[in-house]
């Protein structure tokens, strides 16, 4: 993990003191309410439905034993709404019939980072302040600014990687850091960064997706995509450059936000992305960019040029862990061993079919603990299961581990001799179901029982799907599938990338749900990114769980060997899709 | 950091249609402008609300790629938590909104000692520095 300076750790407390003053110029009323709003949002700082939302960001998903603690401690001890406050969610969210509103917990987010739903305002500087102890910080996690920066959570140790984007993302987060002139952009700017051949970062669906490839000469450089997006109108990055030398990265991202500062929309929030921008203005915005990137080199002297040696020094944070220094058996042992252990438990046998990655050292591998159960919401973890994390992370992962885009943890450094082990112990914490990337392993947002914005529930869905699919071996036919639920077009739990989307709207004050089809986070999988297609009119909630399962019987019905959901799909086309989905309505009963 | 920004209250700005002063309005293209700059000493960028950023990348321009000397000043919706960015990007005056405490500027430019990127003031970012890390 990138190992902070003194500079680095500094600058994180006097953000934390920097916070602390504005939070009180607030309180005694020198700052309004609309003055001091944007100042607590670029601190992670939202107001949601009944109470404020505190998004920490987590650089790149990488998250150390010791930070999990302090995650654990706020989630103990600061994630409590005042009892009115509670008092008056829980009624309000009855009427929709929601009787559980979780309470001392946190939760992972599609981009790598962590949320809190109940800390009062009042304690926000001090969670600041302790989050500064360990090094982290709200920093740019909303607003209309350059957002926490995220990657592939297998950075640094996938199997197919060109080269390993986290100094890269590191170098960024710094320079993207209080950006003077950036900090008021027409709305907020996300960006993915991708070193492995599989994109597992959905690059091509932010305002910047950056992939790090080779070019003919066999030099580094990146791939960058510009203007993609979700929302109202979903769009795919447009290709800007396919070979761009990587130490030039800080000055073309200077010259794409300069542009994007000047010239996008902001007159109407809906239109002020950058994908809008690019959209409306084609080749003009890439004739901009590329010309004010030469003015950035030529005339200011290319500033931000990344030395080799800084390079360097980055990269020394990222070699891998020692790990412990016990004399390991040979990896035949190992293999036999685990051979032994899957013939005699089926559930460990699929653990490690499904939770088990290849690692760039072939005696370690990528381990996922699943956040997808049931009882507890996708993403979801109390204050004990942090620590329970933590704890896991110190024992087998060289204290380290990642939040992925997928809601769940990823302990990138476990010994293969290890692996029975680990089982265990996440089977006993619960972290344990062999559900990744089939139907349960979806992807949500907390939706209308914490959400301002939403329109619905998002949660209740995804309890009902996770309820009707907890037989293994059905889920295991049905196979890998991605499965995405947002609570409103905001499209935070990602449903235009999914191979089935489920979007919340609002009709006549009660909630309805819109089913799309075919869409593609860009991974090998998926194929091409692509917003999915709406099947029809929106559903109601009681027939979701119905209409998912027509779709997946259509599916099962219609496949070829060795065909996945999305493969089908492709095929066959939507159209019996549609028909399944539609046929699976509930009937209006005649009256009598 | 040094505070070198003037900060003025409204009342102390003076806008009396001089033609040393050019006001350039918020959309306006810094680098299409087509009076010499040398016969200008001042040039007022407008915040129409403080959440509207397209000022910074004017002054930005107008002091790095255009080598502007002169004054150049925030009006408008100019709030204490702005200072500091504006200095950054190349803004040399400040004209506080109405009603904003200008007692509680100082505190802002006395926080943060540096940053991390280059800006209009120190073009070198902070990893340029090698030497002075810690």
């Amino acid at each position: 993990m990138y190992q902070y300076t003194d500079f680095d750790r500094q600058f994180v407390r006097l953000r934390a003191a920097q916070y602390r003053d504005q939070l009180e110029r607030w309180q005694t009323g020198k700052l309004s309410e609309e003055q001091f709003r944007p100042l607590r949002l670029q601190n992670g700082w939202y107001v949601q439905r009944y109470a404020p939302m505190l998004r920490v960001a987590v650089p790149y998903g990488e998250l150390s034993s010791r930070q999990l603690r302090v995650l654990a401690t706020i989630a103990r001890e600061y994630d409590e709404p005042e009892a009115a406050v509670y008092k008056h969610a829980l009624e309000t969210q009855a009427k929709f019939g929601t009787h559980k509103l979780p309470t001392h917990y946190a939760h992972f987010t599609t981009r790598q980072n962590v949320q809190y739903n109940w800390i009062p305002l009042a304690r926000s500087a001090e969670v600041m302040e302790l989050l500064a102890s360990v090094d982290m910080h709200g920093i740019q996690t909303s607003g209309n600014c350059i957002r926490n920066i995220t990657s592939d959570e297998r950075a640094g140790i996938a199997v197919d990687e060109v080269a390993d984007p986290r100094p890269f993302a590191e170098i960024l987060r710094q320079w993207s850091t209080l950006h003077p002139e950036f900090a008021f952009l027409p709305r907020k700017f996300k960006i993915a960064i991708t070193g492995a051949a599989e994109d597992r970062a959905a690059s091509g669906w932010h305002d910047v997706g950056l992939k790090l490839v080779k070019n003919e000469a066999g030099e580094l450089g990146f791939r960058v995509q510009v203007g993609g997006g979700m929302g109202r109108t979903p769009i795919i990055g447009t290709v800007l450059r396919e070979f761009l030398p990587w130490n030039q990265i800080m000055n073309y991202l200077e010259a794409v936000v300069r542009v994007y500062n000047r010239y996008g929309r902001r007159d109407n929030i809906y239109k002020a992305r950058i994908k809008i921008l690019v959209k409306a203005e084609g080749q003009r915005y890439i004739d901009d960019v590329e010309a004010e990137f030469r003015q950035v080199v030529e005339h200011d002297g290319g500033p931000h040029t990344i030395p080799q040696s800084e390079l360097e020094r980055v990269s020394a944070s990222f070699v891998p862990p020692a790990l412990a220094t016990r004399v390991f058996q040979s990896a035949e042992k190992t293999d036999a061993e685990l051979r032994a252990h899957a013939d005699d438990d089926v559930l460990f046998a699929r653990w490690l079919q499904r939770n088990v990655a290849p690692h760039q050292n072939p005696l370690l591998r990528a381990v996922t603990l699943s956040f997808k159960r049931r009882g507890q919401a996708p993403g979801d973890a109390s204050a004990d299961q942090l620590d329970t994390i933590a704890v896991l992370a110190d024992r087998f992962s060289a204290g380290e581990v990642r939040v992925t885009h997928d809601q769940n943890v990823l302990l990138p450094w476990v010994h293969a001799e290890d692996l029975h082990a680990l089982w265990l112990a996440a089977r006993a914490a619960g972290f344990a179901s062999p559900n990744v990337h089939l139907l349960t392993d979806m992807i949500a947002c907390p939706g209308g029982d914490f959400c301002g914005l939403a329109n619905a529930r998002s949660i209740p869905i995804a309890e009902a799907i996770t309820e009707r699919y907890q037989d293994l071996d059905e889920l295991d036919d049905i196979g890998e599938i991605d499965l995405h639920i947002s609570g409103c077009i905001n499209s935070c739990g990602h449903h235009h990338s999914g191979h089935i989307g489920i979007l919340g709207v609002d009709k006549d004050g009660k909630e309805w749900y819109q089913v799309t089809l075919g869409g593609s986070d860009g991974s090998d999988l998926s194929g091409p990114a692509q917003p999915g297609k709406v099947v029809g009119p929106s559903f109601s909630a009681a027939e979701v769980p119905d209409v998912i399962e027509a779709v997946l019987t259509a599916y099962r019905d219609t496949r070829a060997a060795g065909e996945n959901f999305i493969d089908t799909l492709r095929r066959v086309g939507h159209d019996p899709f549609k028909a399944a989905a539609n046929g699976a309505r509930f009937k209006v009963e005649e009256a009598a | 950091m040094r505070k070198t920004l003037r900060i003025l209250a409204a009342e102390e700005h003076v806008d009396d249609g001089s033609p040393k002063v050019l006001q350039l309005a918020n959309d306006a293209d810094p680098l299409a402008i087509e009076v010499n700059l040398d016969d200008i000493e001042r040039i007022d960028l407008h915040f129409p609300k403080f959440t509207d950023g397209r000022a910074y990348s004017q002054a930005f321009l107008l002091r790095r790629r255009l080598g502007f000397k002169g004054d150049i000043r925030a009006t408008g919706d100019v709030l204490v938590d702005q200072l500091v960015q504006m200095e950054r990007t190349g803004f040399s005056s400040a004209v506080l909104a109405e009603g904003v405490d200008a007692t509680d500027a100082q505190r802002q430019f006395d926080r943060f000692a540096a940053f991390y990127q280059g800006d209009a003031v120190h073009t070198a970012p902070h990893f340029s520095h090698a030497a002075g890390r810690t």
